[in-house]
């Protein structure tokens, strides 16, 4: 795998990902609609002229185009935000890529409360769980620019459909290249208190910070970042759990279909836990500064610790 | 011109496939017999006559490949499958039967000569712009037809991928739209009036012509004329009739889906057998 660590956004190093699938296989082809300059790809659309295509405000569309190059052999990567990759185009997704076999790679940006700005409209807090509804998706939430561009190669290797979210702009650096393998989750801090389980840059981020505090209490805490949110690393979870007897899932999405509910189904046919979430609750998004969000929908280390205190105590 | 002989022959094969579509459906009890019935001049003309295809190899590499759009019509489809000998023709028993490989809609995963699935509206439609795209990428010099529905150019989707595949320049893409005027809950000019169709596809630069859709010289020229255009997609617009070819669904208002008795499945096929009507 490639050193990542020259890049300093995160849809710089998904891009360099696919731009690097792209040298090595000539059936990959980049979609846009008309969001290549928020994700930067630019660069793939001059290095590969004759294979990107923007479609224009129409993702509906988009993913049905994505579907029949598939037919024909060709590995489509479309991107949109994660709320119109999700929520506008999901049958399309559904049926062409998923229900008929083909094989799209399909890309949501500004994951969650990072939409910021764009606000309520276009912030993604629901695309985990319409994603998390299909059978045999890969659905990734990655933490890092390193774990993204692996993640990518990986997922590029499975042959399956695949969701992306991530944040756009920022990212953050905590893997070295290989360390992240698709479908299991990484532990990034053991303890016998509890298991924080993370997924998402803005969240793990949070999560790190907050087992730092915790451990300043007194509580000693498994952090494990669940990149993969779908295949879920169950094996990994049944050992902490048994090992903690307390889980807290930690995301930037929803709770109804969120990496939450899939912990807790899962855990509750295994070793069930005394669990806790932070996550979005039954809200719409809003607009404001991510430090804003991040406030008002209780995901900060500050929100992580009360909740971490609390579930240990129980 | 097609000359006499070949008409003859695709008349015939037509009413070999619109029997066996009639059995298929009566077999089970009821079915998408309509938008079935109407399309079955075209599938008989680019399945004997026009498409680049090898039914003992389906996925032939270079072959022209066909879309059913108004998936719904899978049963004509598989009778014209199952008549060129892609799968052995008592499959046609089968329909909707639980393991059957001919489900309601086209699915590609499951009918050999399926190119692909289909069945939520509008969805086949941006499949085949994307197939026809993946042809030029590939420098092929095949061709994709695709063919919709009136009631299912209601869709946006229809016309997000009609922006898109003129913007492409995607002349090596032939629709057609069943234009039989009725969809599932009665007459199209009742619920969504489509009457200007044909200046749509023009006012979405596609290279428009319209024909009657039973006759095969009318649709011989129309694709040669639609090969002809190099840099933009065509649309051929058939003048069709819902149910054609099964009387007892035809000229009647709730023809989209229907239960068929054996005394009417005996009496539509004498008719095709050319029985009185």
């Amino acid at each position: 795998m490639r050193d990542v660590s020259d890049i300093k956004d995160m849809r710089d190093a998904l891009m360099a990902a696919i731009i690097d699938l792209a040298k090595e296989h000539p059936e990959v082809v980049f979609l846009d609609s008309d969001l290549s300059s928020c994700i930067n790809s630019g660069p793939f659309a001059k290095e590969f002229p004759t294979r990107f295509f923007n479609c224009g405000i129409a993702e509906a569309n988009m993913v049905g185009v994505a579907a029949g190059l598939s037919s024909m052999g060709f590995v489509p990567y479309a991107h949109s935000f994660g709320c119109f990759a999700s929520r506008r185009a999901y049958d399309q997704f559904f049926l062409s890529a998923n229900y008929a076999g083909q094989r799209v790679h399909l890309i949501g940006t500004d994951a969650g409360v990072t939409a910021q700005i764009n606000g309520g409209t276009h912030m993604p807090l629901e695309d985990v769980g319409l994603m998390r509804l299909i059978p045999d998706l890969i659905v990734l939430d990655p933490s890092d620019n390193q774990s993204i561009y692996d993640l990518t190669i990986q997922a590029y290797e499975t042959g399956h459909c695949t969701y992306t979210r991530l944040r756009r702009k920022g990212g953050s650096l905590r893997y070295k290249p290989g360390e992240v393998k698709l479908g299991k989750g990484n532990v990034l801090a053991e303890g016998s208190d509890l298991a924080i389980v993370a997924c998402d840059q803005v969240i793990v981020d949070e999560a790190v910070k907050a087992v730092e505090i915790l451990a300043q209490k007194g509580i000693k805490a498994t952090l494990i970042d669940m990149h993969t949110i779908k295949p879920l690393d169950t094996e990994l979870l049944d050992k902490v759990s048994q090992k903690t007897g307390h889980v807290l899932v930690c995301e930037n999405a929803r709770y109804a279909g969120g990496l939450g509910e899939a912990v807790a189904a899962h855990l509750a046919t295994t070793y069930p836990a005394k669990m806790d979430f932070v996550c979005i609750g039954e809200r719409f998004g809003e607009v404001g500064k991510l430090d804003y969000l991040m406030k008002t929908f209780n995901l900060l280390a500050e929100d992580i610790v009360a909740k971490a205190e609390k579930l240990a105590r129980r | 011109m097609l000359d006499k002989q070949t008409i003859e022959s695709l008349t015939a094969k037509a009413t070999d496939i619109r029997i066996s579509t009639i059995r298929e459906i009566a077999h089970l009890g009821n079915g998408h017999i309509g938008g079935a019935m109407s399309i079955v001049e075209v599938l008989t003309y680019l399945y004997y006559h026009e498409m680049n295809i090898d039914p003992s190899n389906p996925k032939m590499e270079g072959r022209d490949r066909f879309v059913c759009s108004k998936g719904h019509a899978g049963p004509s489809v598989y009778a014209t499958l199952a008549e060129k000998g892609y799968f052995p023709k008592d499959w046609l028993m089968t329909l909707n039967v639980g393991g059957t490989n001919l489900p309601s809609h086209c699915d590609m995963r499951k009918t050999p000569g399926v190119d692909f699935t289909t069945g939520s509206l509008g969805q086949g439609f941006s499949a085949a712009v994307g197939i026809a795209l993946g042809q030029r990428l590939k420098g092929e010099k095949s061709y994709t037809y695709t063919i919709i529905g009136d009631g299912e150019s209601q869709e946006g989707q229809i016309w997000e991928a009609a922006e898109f595949a003129s913007s492409q320049k995607l002349g090596n893409l032939i629709a057609f739209t069943d234009f039989n005027r009725q969809q599932l809950d009665g007459y199209t000019a009742d619920i969504i009036n489509m009457d200007n169709i044909d200046t749509r596809w023009l006012g979405f630069n596609w290279h428009v012509q319209r024909i009657n859709g039973h006759d095969y010289n009318q649709i011989a020229d129309a694709i040669e004329k639609a090969k002809a255009v190099k840099c933009r997609p065509s649309m051929i617009i058939l003048d069709t009739i819902k149910s054609k070819g099964y009387a007892p669904g035809e000229g009647i208002k709730a023809n989209h889906s229907m239960a068929i008795s054996h005394e009417n499945e005996e009496y539509a096929i004498s008719v095709l057998n050319g029985g009185a009507k």
